[in-house]
């Protein structure tokens, strides 16, 4: 079911690129490929790919969502880049912690924090 | 695409003849849509609390792609049986699909260090965590779950 709205909304701050999620839920299979494939042009446009998920506005998400977020965080693993998710509520970071992705991402609080985290 | 509601009594009828919800539906991502949004405004009008609606929602959204898509292999030929029922205090969902089945115990843990790099394998842990009770039958093709509307849960 495609969306009227990009799924994504995208800002540069110094060398940081920011993804807020313009969408609610996170879970219907063509809005996942297309976030997947998004997030996937950002990493390939810069060498050491500096990426930060803003999950501010997310109220939902999927073991298929969950998938293609490691697929990202293996991505920009391979480029020895740095992957920060920011902004979770509560809900949703309870799934990060049942599934123990809570210890494969780094989670911050706030958008301040997780910007301050990155190594130069 | 719709089923039929029914009054009949279930063996779990525990409401005192609420009816229930049942669908019969392909093997299609849209159709799943379609029966989770129906089961989570029967769950809306009986008052559940925020936390277990969200744990309804995942759990139904995870058991609808495992049966449409890991059980029926988006097999437009087959299709995937649902019934739900929903009372103030709990709800409850059969899920059954025409697939070949499953072990439960076959299915590795993706919480293991080797396992939390892997893009898929985690919707019946996450069932299993936020559905009060989660059990397959048939050879793994039928899953019945359910969820109390009960504060803290």
């Amino acid at each position: 079911m495609s969306e009227t709205m990009p799924p994504l909304s995208v800002t540069t701050l110094k060398d940081v690129r920011i993804v807020e999620f313009t969408n609610s839920k996170i879970l219907d299979e063509a809005n996942i490929a297309d976030i997947g494939a998004t997030l996937n042009t950002l990493i390939d446009e810069r060498p050491q790919p500096k990426l930060l998920l803003d999950f501010a506005t997310v109220e939902h998400l999927s073991s298929a969502a969950l998938g293609m977020l490691i697929n990202v965080n293996n991505r920009v693993k391979q480029k020895n880049g740095q992957l920060r998710l920011a902004n979770i509520g509560p809900h949703i970071l309870e799934v990060f912690v049942i599934t123990k992705l809570n210890k494969l991402f780094r989670i911050a609080t706030t958008r301040t924090e997780a910007l301050a985290s990155y190594n130069t | 695409m719709a089923g039929t509601n029914h009054n009949g009594k279930r063996p779990s009828d525990s409401g005192g003849g609420k009816p229930s919800l049942r669908f019969t539906i392909p093997s299609e991502y849209a159709a799943g849509r379609d029966v989770q949004k129906q089961i989570l405004d029967g769950v809306a009008a009986n008052g559940f609390n925020d936390q277990s609606t969200f744990a309804i929602k995942l759990a139904l959204e995870e058991a609808l792609i495992n049966a449409i898509k890991h059980g029926n292999k988006l097999d437009p030929k087959k299709t995937v049986k649902i019934a739900a029922k929903v009372t103030p205090k709990v709800c409850e969902i059969e899920i059954e699909d025409q697939g070949p089945g499953f072990s439960r115990s076959d299915v590795p843990d993706p919480t293991l260090e080797e396992n939390i790099e892997k893009c898929s394998g985690r919707g019946i842990l996450l069932i299993e965590a936020y559905m009060d009770k989660a059990k397959w039958d048939l050879g793994g093709r039928r899953l019945k779950m359910s969820k109390k509307n009960a504060p803290g849960k």
